[in-house]
């Protein structure tokens, strides 16, 4: 299997005129060829980002500090801001933003929003016609009917306006995508139907590598292989997700998977319990672990020093002193 | 019959039409379709629908903030509409999904907070005002120094939303109604804001609407659940009949396509 993302290192913030807030520490992330890698934390832990520092979307006053991304083997940092546009972002690595299901200009044609999207991306582009014939190729391997290229987006359901946004975000082959809360505003069904439709790209091989961002742990489980769970920054676990569920390692990733409802009927005669306290500020992040002050396991240990993300079992990476004897 | 006298608010045939276009003239679009229910002391009724189903058009009739274009709404027998706003408001409250949205951002929580008194028709002291406020903060676990100083902006969502809980607290009503009131906060905070809903109708005997598109979330928290599909009620009864014996295809649907946590979906790939 052959890297897609190796992101080292990276640390990057927002600067604030006097302060600068460091919303991402130090974290390491690779994907595989073929992988489907779920990234997982509640609001505010830096995992959009995190996102953008990976495809180098340090648009001012996001800043990138250190660290290193590579994506495909092309060095991100190594291009200008120019470069980028050229020829990394929709050729090699591609994001769907949250609000990307209404992304669609109701007053343009599909079609006219491929035109666009594609000449945007070269100095000489292809012809109309070169265009609509790769057009018709990818929404074909989606499963929309290439018909909806001459519709305007009032026209298409809400299932097929997800596919023209897929089929669109994916039309130059870019190897690599990042899905940053895509399902958080739809309904269940709908909702569905999209992870179905990610799920369908790698299979199709039509991308190599998905990363896919949510705060919702049932919603990744679907369809990712592999999970990272990010906290105030950090990144604190690394696991199979069979493994991040059933049997999680960092005391946060616990107190996470008991926070979610099951849907059962006794559910409603047990009491769940959340993880009280709120996240740290990250302008003045707690000393050692960024958890141990809502963590029920804390040691003396675990306010002076800061743990590493290490392997702690095979394949499983964690960071907490509990699992780092 | 039975039920509906111990019921203490009743909605009865209830239909409100939208028209849309110049002068009313448009189209019409039916938001609630005919709707009846009714709500008993110290339950939790869950309201669960999809975007556009109506419940939030169903939570707004019953707050007087919307006219009904037929159909009555009952507090404790009395027609709502007969009833004086104020009189009306300190028995029946809300909680809304965007807790930024229900505070002004230029005052400081105290000043929010304290403003609900003027619903009273007695003057009330600034000790007892103190008092009452600091009563309901403690109830749902936030610290009054820490939060009361400061402004919207400078609190989390889950904190927000638990200071609306406390503004409703300190009117101290019969029926609060909340409305996706945990959309914006996060999953660990989540639970701990349900817990004081459960705990305000099983300790403190209040009844709640509770409007949610989660079904999770409906399942964990209510007595009875209500299923809302385009303006019509198509289910309603006990959480477990409906989670084991759906009726309508609307309802497998949303149970079925929900992500759990313990289980995947099968894909096949078409």
């Amino acid at each position: 299997m052959s890297l897609v993302l190796e992101a080292r290192h990276i640390e990057g913030g927002y600067d604030l005129g006097s302060s600068f807030l460091k919303a991402v520490d130090d974290c390491s992330l690779y994907a595989y060829e073929g992988e489907m890698l779920g990234v997982a934390g509640e609001s505010g832990c830096g995992k959009s980002t995190l996102a953008k520092l990976i495809m180098g979307l340090t648009k001012p006053p996001l800043r990138l500090v250190k660290g290193k991304s590579i994506i495909d083997d092309i060095d991100v940092y190594k291009l200008s801001w120019k470069e980028r546009k050229k020829i990394l972002w929709g050729k090699v690595v591609t994001m769907i933003p949250q609000a990307s299901m209404n992304a669609l200009n109701p007053t343009k044609k599909i079609k006219d929003v491929v035109f666009d999207v594609v000449r945007e991306k070269y100095s000489t582009p292809p012809s109309k016609s070169e265009i609509l014939d790769m057009a018709k190729k990818r929404f074909d391997e989606i499963g929309l009917d290439p018909v909806a290229l001459d519709m305007y987006p009032i026209e298409l359901s809400g299932g097929m306006k997800q596919r023209a946004i897929i089929a669109i975000s994916t039309l130059l082959n870019p190897s690599f995508l990042i899905a940053d809360e895509p399902t958080s505003a739809l309904d269940v069904s709908t909702q569905k139907l999209l992870l179905e439709l990610l799920y369908m790209l790698i299979k199709r091989n039509i991308v190599k590598t998905l990363i896919f961002i949510s705060h919702d742990i049932a919603t990744l489980r679907q369809i990712c292989d592999k999970m990272c769970i990010m906290y105030a920054g950090k990144i604190l676990e690394i696991s199979d997700t069979e493994d991040v569920i059933n049997r999680p390692l960092h005391p946060y990733t616990e107190r996470l998977m008991e926070s979610v409802i099951p849907l059962m009927p006794s559910v409603r005669k047990k009491t769940l319990k959340g993880i009280p306290g709120a996240p740290p500020n990250l302008l003045n992040p707690p000393s050692g672990c960024r958890f141990h002050p809502r963590c029920r396991y804390a040691m003396p240990l675990c306010k002076e020093k800061e743990p590493p993300l290490r392997e702690a079992k095979k394949g499983r990476f964690v960071s907490c002193w509990l699992h780092l004897g | 019959m039975n039920m509906k006298e111990e019921a203490l608010l009743r909605v009865e045939n209830l239909t409100k039409i939208f028209r849309t276009g110049f002068l009313g003239k448009g189209e019409k679009i039916i938001a609630v379709n005919d709707v009846s229910f009714f709500l008993k002391k110290g339950e939790v009724l869950s309201l669960i629908g999809e975007s556009g189903s109506g419940k939030t058009t169903i939570a707004r009739l019953i707050l007087k903030l919307l006219k009904p274009t037929s159909g009555r709404i009952y507090y404790e027998d009395t027609d709502i509409w007969e009833m004086p706003d104020k009189a009306y408001w300190r028995k029946v409250q809300a909680i809304f999904q965007d807790p930024y949205a229900s505070f002004n951002s230029f005052y400081k929580v105290e000043r929010t907070l304290k403003n609900v008194f003027k619903l009273f028709p007695d003057k009330i002291s600034e000790g007892e005002k103190d008092k009452k406020v600091h009563e309901a903060l403690e109830k749902i676990g936030l610290n009054p120094k820490e939060v009361l100083g400061k402004h919207p902006f400078e609190l989390s969502g889950g904190q927000m939303q638990r200071l609306l809980l406390a503004r409703c607290l300190i009117i101290d009503p019969e029926v609060i109604i909340a409305d996706e009131p945990t959309s914006m906060v996060d999953a660990s905070m989540r639970v701990i804001l349900l817990n004081i809903f459960k705990e305000l109708s099983k300790k403190a005997g209040k009844s709640i609407i509770f409007i949610t598109h989660d079904i999770s979330q409906a399942f964990y928290i209510s007595d009875r659940v209500l299923v809302m599909y385009r303006g019509r009620i198509v289910e309603n009864g006990p959480v477990e009949q409906i989670l084991f014996s759906p009726q309508h295809p609307y309802t497998k649907r949303l149970i079925s396509d929900v992500p759990k946590l313990h289980e995947k979906f099968k894909f096949t790939l078409t």
